[in-house]
């Protein structure tokens, strides 16, 4: 998976999970949802997805994504990265 | 003298047979006609190209998919066409995600495998689709394709 192979990941969703269930699931879970556009960059990686594409943010600290791969399928993800989150604090559409 | 059609052919997982045999006949009919066209997918589907044709006498350029996206949302690169073969979930995401970088192009979402109806219903962007149960033989799916791009006369 790139630049996020290479860091420390923790998988939420199983491979296989569609990326509308990953949304369903970032939107259901978590108390802070950030929505961004397919191309945004992200632990210098470009998110791809139907728009809008829906973040989470645990404690502040972690960033929980989509991540689609053409083989593997989606991937829903938790990377710690606090200038990460401070960065789609300031730029991603925020949950209403 | 008119610019050149530009068109991006966005590839899938190779695990379905059809696809590359389909692949090649888009690029070779697009080509054939005038268009510059670019296909862009993960490397195992362009080493699967590559090597089936190696004097590039039918696929022409090629670019891994990372490395195309980036150009598309740093707008080094544009479509009038763009064709995007989709046989899973992630398939599907891409023909999203290519949507929303090229929200001018022509979007052809070709959508295949053993059971693409219910994938095709995942689509709510605007496209046009072509949907077919295919897996390894292309025919049925190569003639709609034809239809659709007005090659029905094409022997290729």
């Amino acid at each position: 998976m790139g630049c996020i192979e290479n860091l420390k990941y923790d998988m939420i969703l199983p491979l296989g999970a569609s990326f509308r269930e990953c949304r369903e699931y970032v939107e259901k879970h978590y108390p802070e949802v950030w929505y961004v556009e397919p191309g945004y960059k992200l632990f210098d990686e470009y998110i791809i997805g139907l728009p809008p594409i829906a973040l989470g943010i645990e404690e502040g600290a972690k960033i929980i994504f989509p991540y689609t791969k053409p083989c593997h399928g989606t991937y829903l993800l938790r990377i710690e990265g606090v200038e990460e989150v401070e960065r789609v604090r300031k730029t991603a559409k925020k949950k209403k | 003298m008119a610019d050149k059609k530009t068109a991006l052919i966005v590839l899938g997982c190779p695990e379905v047979p059809v696809q590359q045999a389909l692949a090649f006949h888009v690029v070779h009919n697009l080509r054939k006609r005038g268009s510059d066209v670019m296909v862009t997918g993960n490397p195992s589907v362009l080493g699967l190209l590559k090597v089936s044709d190696p004097e590039k006498v039918y696929i022409g350029q090629t670019k891994v998919l990372e490395n195309c996206i980036e150009d598309l949302v740093g707008k080094k690169r544009g479509a009038d066409l763009c064709v995007i073969f989709a046989h899973n979930d992630a398939g599907i995401v891409y023909a999203a995600t290519m949507r929303h970088l090229l929200p001018e192009s022509r979007l052809v979402v070709i959508i295949f495998g053993k059971d693409p109806k219910p994938l095709a219903a995942e689509i709510n962007f605007p496209c046009e689709t072509i949907v077919e149960k295919a897996v390894h033989n292309p025919a049925a799916l190569k003639t709609k394709i034809n239809q659709v791009f007005g090659w029905a006369a094409s022997r290729t």
